[in-house]
């Protein structure tokens, strides 16, 4: 194996952050990924007191609403019915269950770890109806078109998706126009950005004057981001800037931002604290309306709100760290989680509970 | 208020499973021996000296994977188990819990296998039995395992007894028999050619103790990985523990398949991997004596006991920042992204 001394080019990077930080600086990582790696790495222990990391609705898991886990649940009860989805949705609690529960009581649902896997299992299993509960961001979103695109060259009548997918952008914007919180600059997300391209934030820039720096998941690359953005303030500059040159650019991967397309289009829809914001969600276009579960099987379910005294939303906000929540730690936990943060190993609340305090 | 039901999640060997025991079965059956919750009880029998007794059921999926099977694993986890306490391991008992409709093939595989590991650690299956239930009340194959054995004269380990100044030995490469087994389940498309390192232990023990017979506590990684025992350790004996990223060795396709599913190799179970805890005077001894072992050639101190955060353990990571590892909470899901 290759030594590096990443130790020591932390040390120097987290030098170069004191020298530049001139004054306590907010930064909103928009990425689960971040959030888990800045725990995992110890990132947080090491930065300057003036640096306060703060993370926002970057977990695809935590911003589903919980009527929207209620209809995965109600789908993956229906007779003959496989239901496929992401491991981490499984523990997500509905207003009376979860994916898992139902699980444990008999319901077939199925984890997977690429939208293909749902295809095959459609294929495999032709006697049953497969509904895929497709949440992500940009991320993921290319894989699943193209997962239906498959299924469609394969004539498979019966895989179906449920789609909660979100984008990031009108999400951030979202933020930024509530006003709520100041934030200082962004950590943007890797992955979304390889898709998407840096173009899509510029607005951060020019509308807010905000900073923001497209960032990799290593320790250093995480640091270097932090550096990058405090610099830009030092300087009183607001620009998109890409850290994770090795993969992003600032066009984007039009192949993906193609096949997404043709397959989705953006519409309204409702996030977890943010509420609903235009333009936010990936929904089927016409053309696949027949793989449309919400279309095929619209069923009529209550909307539970949001379970009493849990304040993920605002902790999504970044208005409130966990510790601030009341259920944090004493009613929420990750055995027994009652919001979303706490659920998904990329949840803000998980991620503090696991590695933070 | 929801009736309270047995879930996955309090099989899989963190934070939950403890809970249950703690909760259910303590009350029950509650005595100094099962008290300690270590691997095995360890009481004396007169003239024969000191007993270990132990017993575990093994399901797995699917039966057979790279490097193991559920007989093999039958036989090395009671032989672990005993061996964790510092015994000989002498005898097992072997009870099967059949399907109607299973393959007598099948069975005769996993039986050769388990005369085959037995031999390996010595061990003689001297009593068992057999149940069939009705086709779908079991999923092919269940088997359950107890043993005894003898713990040589000044053999006390515990995992209470871990002191502060102590060193954290860890024998080989972590998280390969989970990583097998679910690229043999086949659920997540993952391809790659991972063994299990299924292995019984007794002997690598047996030749740890002629060099060091005080070492305080022994566990093995079983489920729940290396971050659960150690925080098991840290929690029975009121003490620390710090353990340094760099120095635990985690294979790059362990790593990688880590890096896909979003899981944390260090809750990851192993199957023939065991953690030492000894004073620090022993420690560097007690390395190289294991490296020559087959079981131990990867052995090295991986951290230490310290008296501060007593109940928790510290990973210091590559950056040398640090995080807390906290026992497994259910079962590690793959993320999204």
């Amino acid at each position: 194996m290759e030594k590096v001394d990443e130790a020591g080019a932390a040390r120097r990077r987290l030098e170069e952050i004191a020298l530049l930080a001139d004054r306590p600086l907010r930064l909103m990582e928009v990425c689960g990924t971040h959030t888990i790696a800045i725990f995992r790495t110890g990132i947080k222990s090491l930065l300057p007191s003036k640096i306060e990391l703060i993370s926002g609705p970057g977990c695809p898991v935590c911003i589903t609403p919980q009527k929207e886990i209620d209809r995965a649940i109600a789908y993956g009860r229906m007779e003959n019915t496989i239901l496929a989805t992401f491991g981490d949705l499984l523990r997500v609690p509905g207003s009376g269950s979860s994916l898992y529960e139902e699980k444990t009581e008999g319901c077939d649902i199925r984890v997977v770890v690429s939208p293909l896997d749902a295809v095959k299992l459609a294929r495999d299993n032709p006697e049953k109806r497969l509904i895929f509960f497709a949440v992500g961001f940009e991320t993921t979103s290319p894989a699943i078109a193209f997962a239906v695109r498959e299924a469609g060259r394969q004539a498979l009548n019966n895989f179906f998706i449920y789609s909660s997918q979100r984008l990031v952008p009108p999400a951030i914007r979202a933020l930024l126009s509530g006003k709520k919180t100041r934030i200082d600059g962004f950590i943007l997300p890797g992955h979304v950005s390889v898709i998407i391209g840096s173009h899509p934030y510029a607005f951060i820039a020019q509308e807010y004057g905000i900073p923001g720096v497209i960032t990799g998941f290593d320790p250093l690359d995480i640091l270097e981001g932090i550096q990058m953005l405090a610099r830009q303030v030092k300087e009183k500059r607001a620009e998109i800037e890409i850290q994770y040159r090795r993969v992003v650019k600032p066009e984007g991967n039009a192949l993906a931002l193609k096949v997404m397309e043709e397959v989705f289009k953006p519409a309204r829809a409702s996030w977890r604290g943010l509420g609903e914001i235009p333009g936010s969600g990936l929904f089927l276009q016409e053309e696949f309306s027949g793989r449309d579960a919400a279309r095929v099987f619209p069923l009529e379910l209550p909307d539970p709100g949001e379970p009493p005294g849990c304040r993920c939303g605002e902790v999504l906000q970044g208005l409130v760290g966990p510790p601030e929540c009341p259920l944090f730690s004493r009613v929420c936990t990750p055995d027994q989680p009652v919001g979303p943060c706490m659920v998904s190993s990329e949840g803000t609340c998980a991620a503090y509970y696991k590695y933070g305090r | 208020m929801k009736t309270k039901k047995i879930l996955l999640a309090h099989g899989a060997g963190g934070r939950l499973s403890h809970e249950l025991v703690n909760r259910l079965f303590l009350p029950y059956f509650d005595n100094d021996l099962l008290r300690q919750l270590d691997d095995s009880a360890v009481f004396s029998s007169g003239k024969a000296g000191r007993l270990a007794f132990t017993t575990d059921s093994y399901v797995v999926k699917p039966l057979f994977f790279p490097g193991g099977d559920i007989g093999r694993l039958a036989v090395c986890g009671t032989v672990n188990d005993l061996a964790m306490a510092g015994a000989k391991p002498l005898y097992l008992s072997a009870a099967f819990i059949i399907e109607a409709g299973f393959p007598e093939e099948t069975l005769e595989m996993v039986l050769q296998s388990m005369q085959e590991a037995a031999r390996e650690a010595r061990v003689k299956i001297v009593t068992g039995d057999t149940k069939v239930v009705e086709k779908g009340a079991a999923e092919g194959l269940f088997i359950t395992t107890a043993g005894v054995g003898v713990v040589p004269e000044g053999v006390e380990i515990q995992s209470r007894k871990a002191q502060p100044g102590d060193r954290i030995i860890l024998s080989g490469f972590i998280g390969e028999h989970e990583v097998a087994v679910l690229i043999a389940r086949g659920e997540f498309s993952l391809k790659g050619e991972v063994k299990s390192d299924c292995a019984p232990l007794n002997g690598l023990v047996e030749a740890m103790l002629e060099t060091a017979p005080a070492i305080h506590s022994l566990r093995d990684p079983t489920r729940g990985g290396l971050a659960t025992v150690l925080w098991e350790i840290a929690g029975a004996s009121e003490t620390g523990i710090i353990i340094k990223e760099d120095d635990i060795p985690v294979k790059s396709e362990i790593r990688a398949v880590c890096e896909l599913l979003g899981f944390d190799p260090y809750y990851l179970a192993n199957e023939g991997k065991l953690v030492a805890v000894c004073p620090e005077g022993a420690a560097e001894k007690l390395v190289s004596r294991m490296r020559s072992h087959p079981l131990g050639k990867e052995s090295r101190i991986i951290g230490q006991v310290v008296k501060e955060n007593p109940g928790r353990v510290l990973l210091q990571t590559r950056i040398r920042g640090h995080r807390i590892l906290d026992p497994l909470s259910g079962e590690q899901f793959p993320r999204i992204c």
